[in-house]
């Protein structure tokens, strides 16, 4: 072979390939899995348009709401905030088993188990200085997650259990077992009409970040999807699970421990849920109870599919769909629409954004392979033979 | 059944089918006359399939039209053709395996009733096979039959649906030798009398010789050649269906096996697959450095679970496998340390990741060891230029063809995609190789390289395992033949001395 003497650091297999032709190569891969998202979510929101003119609503009025409800003023941006920060965690518990193929819809359920977790480490806590408390109790909830969501890891990776289903109903299970512990052993007898646990205590209570003033779950949820990102792009454990996750197989006859990979990173997926779940009650309910399940483990699965696993796209998906959820009163006041009016939005724009999970490689504009094969005699792709 | 059926002749006239701006197939005109045995010769992705899928409706042309029996006939679905006596026996069964025979017959039947009077069925049947060459026991499950068997019932069921113009794809594929000779010899004797026309694609000059009567080559979706059987050579066939291309020769094998070194040892070994009917037990098994052994055997006779346990698919229950005189369960680790690498068959399902990119797909082995200290601890961070680098090193030196290192690995042909696995497994020193067949499906020019290759890492002193359902490729690879029968080694000889027959009876069953 002839050595390169210089190789090119963009990636093109050819010698003598222009630059301006790899720039165009990199540009284009890397923009499909932008712009479909994009269009697709655009998509969704006509179709919404759709379903609201048909009710005889105006779209327009729908999306001056958005604006104002969501992002048009500093309380209203302080109130999307609040409700993207337990979405970037939930979103996580998605997009880390996506990783290896998985499809974990069962967030919610860490996420009450987590508060819960950590109202029930606060009371034998009570007395110990915060900075030794607060992360007991962090890690408290993390390790219910863990081990919640880990299970359902070790069920598909060692018996088979298909994980998508078993999330799902282990989310129940975690939800019936939160409501009878709050309603029961764990109720605060000073809790009448709304069962509580006891509150973990204004000494346990986390306070706003500074200058945004929105509770420390928002700075914690980037930090972790920061660290996803790393963890998944960046070290040899991610390569191996995108490995195992691409075919497990493949994965299999080079050796590498797919069911450990799957434990682990389901694992953190609920771990990082159930800190969802102890931001909620640590600094905004200061008690575990009912309201723990209010949806934001199946939004965050919204999030991650438009962020396509993507811990970095996760951060302003989760911004924009805090956003449309903060303004879902204002929608209902003032539009007269009932509260699953938004419901419905996010079912449009998931259908459309699993759709369009089937476009990907299909254009040629995104797909330089494509390009070479007009200029190349014989095709490059697979044909139906 | 009233008059004896009399066969049909099919015609195709301008064939074209494109997929996109590729041509699969470009203007092909055939004729098969009626009671003709015609061959249909052609590379891997030559347009074989896609022919016989226009001619049967799978496929509507893109332009072109066929003609049964001289008038032209509008064939938009499989059901059409069925109508017209166009019947087709894929390379794979589409039997139900836990009906018998006849319930399969019977069920694939368009007009079946809904409430089936099984004695006035059962005679019809007994009528039905009495006017078959083929014997055949109707009441035993399809799971029970042998392949062979298996090959007859789908030949069969076309009969029993009135096909009197048969496709066969690859029809021996499965099939013993033995078997083959039977089938395709009943076959051409139906079409001697005139009650059938036989259309096979097939790869195998040897049958194409001995059963056709005619033949057309296609090459990149053109018709190249064809003609009677008797006046061409092997090499005209050879020639037409490779075009101007040079193939090499394989690398003879160079030096003796190195007795001294025992690489693979497996001893005892008793394992059962995920779904616990199949099972293996293979009491010892050997390779030495500088040795090839190949594992001959019809498919699904536990080669691929031998291949599993090897690959550390699936666990053993008992008995030892040991490399290098150290027990071996295929962890990274170990392959690593012990230099083993793993080529299983179908690269694109079994060894890459298809929508990962040709770099991502070359780093599998190599992308968490340390440069400085090979049996080390795996690394954490991810060296992704490093990555880049030894991609465009091994595109180059194993001349993968692609348009980018960063194309999906997907959009490579089959031969490519074999090339970048054996970049991946072949470029450091290797002790054990076990390969699994590694020509399925490849054409000619890439399996000759291939075997090349592999021919080569033997002479350097790699123990070689080659487990292949292509006897040809057994004979022509190994040092020593190992045959495999259901789930256990039955038969071994050194390659210098091995005699087809023999091997052929083994594979079937007969030892």
């Amino acid at each position: 072979m002839v050595a390169d003497a210089a190789p090119s650091r963009l990636a093109a297999a050819r010698p003598g390939t222009p630059l301006g032709l790899q720039i165009r190569a990199w540009l284009a891969r890397h923009l499909e899995a932008v712009v479909i998202p994009v269009g697709a979510a655009v998509l969704g929101f006509l179709l919404f348009g759709l379903f609201l003119t048909a009710l005889g609503k105006s779209p327009l009025q729908l999306v001056e709401i958005v604006w104002r409800g969501g992002f048009g003023s500093p309380f209203a941006l302080g109130n999307s905030l609040q409700r993207a920060a337990p979405l970037l965690f939930a979103a996580l518990c998605v997009a880390l088993p996506a990783r290896l193929g998985l499809v974990v819809i069962g967030g919610e359920g860490a996420i009450v188990l987590g508060g819960l977790a950590t109202a029930a480490a606060a009371q034998p806590l009570a007395g110990f200085p915060a900075p030794l408390a607060v992360p007991l109790m962090a890690g408290a909830a993390a390790l219910a997650g863990a081990v919640w969501i880990g299970a359902v890891g070790w069920l598909q990776a060692y018996r088979n259990v298909n994980a998508t289903i078993a999330s799902l109903l282990m989310s129940y299970i975690a939800i019936a077992l939160a409501n009878h512990l709050i309603e029961g052993p764990l109720r605060d007898p000073a809790s009448l009409n709304k069962p509580s646990t006891l509150p973990v205590g204004d000494a346990f209570m986390l306070g706003p970040m500074p200058v945004i003033g929105v509770h420390w779950g928002l700075g914690c949820g980037i930090v972790a999807c920061v660290i996803a990102y790393v963890l998944m792009d960046r070290t040899t454990l991610g390569f191996a699970a995108r490995i195992a996750g691409g075919n497990v197989r493949a994965a299999q006859i080079q050796g590498l421990p797919v069911g450990r990979l799957i434990v682990g990173f389901t694992a953190l997926g609920g771990a990082f849920a159930a800190l969802a779940g102890y931001f909620e009650v640590a600094a905004v309910q200061g008690t575990a109870n009912g309201t723990l399940a209010a949806g934001y483990g199946y939004t965050g699965i919204l999030v991650a599919f438009l962020a396509r696993q993507n811990p970095l796209a996760i951060m302003p998906v989760a911004v924009l769909l805090g956003g449309i959820e903060a303004s879902s009163g204002l929608i209902q006041r003032r539009m007269q629409l009932p509260d699953a009016t938004v419901l419905v939005l996010e079912g449009l724009l998931f259908l459309v954004v699993l759709l369009s999970e089937t476009l990907y490689g299909r254009f040629k504009l995104f797909n330089p392979h494509l390009w070479a094969e007009k200029r190349a005699a014989t095709p490059a792709a697979p044909v139906p033979a | 059944m009233d008059a004896t059926p009399s066969a049909i002749g099919v015609e195709t006239i301008g064939m074209t089918k494109r997929f996109g701006a590729f041509a699969a197939l470009d203007d092909v005109s055939m004729r098969i006359e009626a009671g003709g045995f015609h061959a249909l010769l052609g590379e891997n992705g030559a347009g074989k399939s896609t022919f016989v899928k226009c001619v049967m409706g799978f496929y509507a042309p893109t332009a072109g039209s066929v003609l049964v029996d001289g008038r032209e006939a509008e064939i938009t679905n499989p059901k059409g053709a069925q109508a017209r006596g166009l019947g087709m026996v894929y390379q794979h069964f589409t039997l139900v395996p836990s009906l018998t025979g006849a319930e399969n017959l019977v069920i694939s039947r368009a007009d079946a009733p809904a409430i089936l009077d099984w004695k006035a069925e059962r005679a019809a049947l007994a009528a039905f096979m009495a006017g078959m060459p083929f014997r055949l026991n109707l009441d035993r499950p399809v799971a029970e039959l042998a392949a062979g068997e298996k090959q007859k019932l789908e030949i069969v069921k076309q009969l029993y649906l009135k096909a009197r113009f048969l496709i066969l794809d690859e029809p021996t594929s499965v099939l013993t030798p033995d078997e083959a000779e039977e089938v395709l010899g009943l076959l051409r004797a139906m079409t001697d009398r005139g009650v059938l026309t036989v259309l096979m694609i097939s790869h195998k000059f040897r049958e194409v010789e001995t059963f056709a009567r005619s033949l057309s080559v296609l090459r990149r979706g053109r018709l190249v050649g064809g003609g009677a059987v008797g006046d061409l050579s092997r090499d005209d066939m050879a020639a037409m269906m490779i075009g101007e291309r040079i193939v090499r020769p394989v690398a003879a094998r160079v030096g003796e096996p190195d007795a001294a070194r025992e690489i693979l040892r497996i001893e005892g070994l008793d394992a059962t697959d995920a779904s616990g009917l199949r099972r293996i037990a293979i009491t010892d098994l050997r390779v030495r450095a500088r040795e090839i052994v190949g594992i001959a055997g019809v498919s699904g006779n536990g080669q691929k679970e031998l291949a599993d346990v090897l690959g550390g698919q699936i666990r053993a229950a008992g008995g030892r496998v040991a490399v290098a005189g150290a027990p071996y369960t295929g962890r990274r680790a170990q392959s690593r340390a012990r230099r083993v690498r793993f080529i299983p068959e179908e690269p694109l399902r079994n060894a890459c990741a298809p929508r990962m990119s040709v770099a991502e797909n070359l780093a599998f082995r190599a992308f968490d060891r340390r440069d400085e200290d090979p049996s080390g601890p795996p690394t954490l961070w991810l060296d992704r230029r490093a990555m880049s680098r030894r991609a465009k090193d091994l595109i180059a030196r194993f001349k993968v063809k692609t348009a980018s290192s960063e194309a999906p690995i997907a959009t490579l042909s089959g031969g490519n995609v074999q090339r970048a696995v054996l970049a991946r497994e072949l470029t450091d020193p290797v002790d054990l190789l076990i390969v699994v067949n590694p020509c399925f499906g490849l054409d000619f020019a890439a399996v000759s390289e291939i075997r090349t290759r592999i021919v080569a890492a033997r002479n350097a002193g790699t123990a070689v395992l080659l487990i292949s359902e292509d006897l040809d490729e057994i004979l022509e690879l190994s040092d020593r033949i190992v045959v495999m029968s259901d789930g256990r080694l039955v038969y071994e000889t050194p390659a210098a001395t091995a005699e087809i027959g023999t091997i052929g009876r083994h594979m079937a069953g007969h030892h």
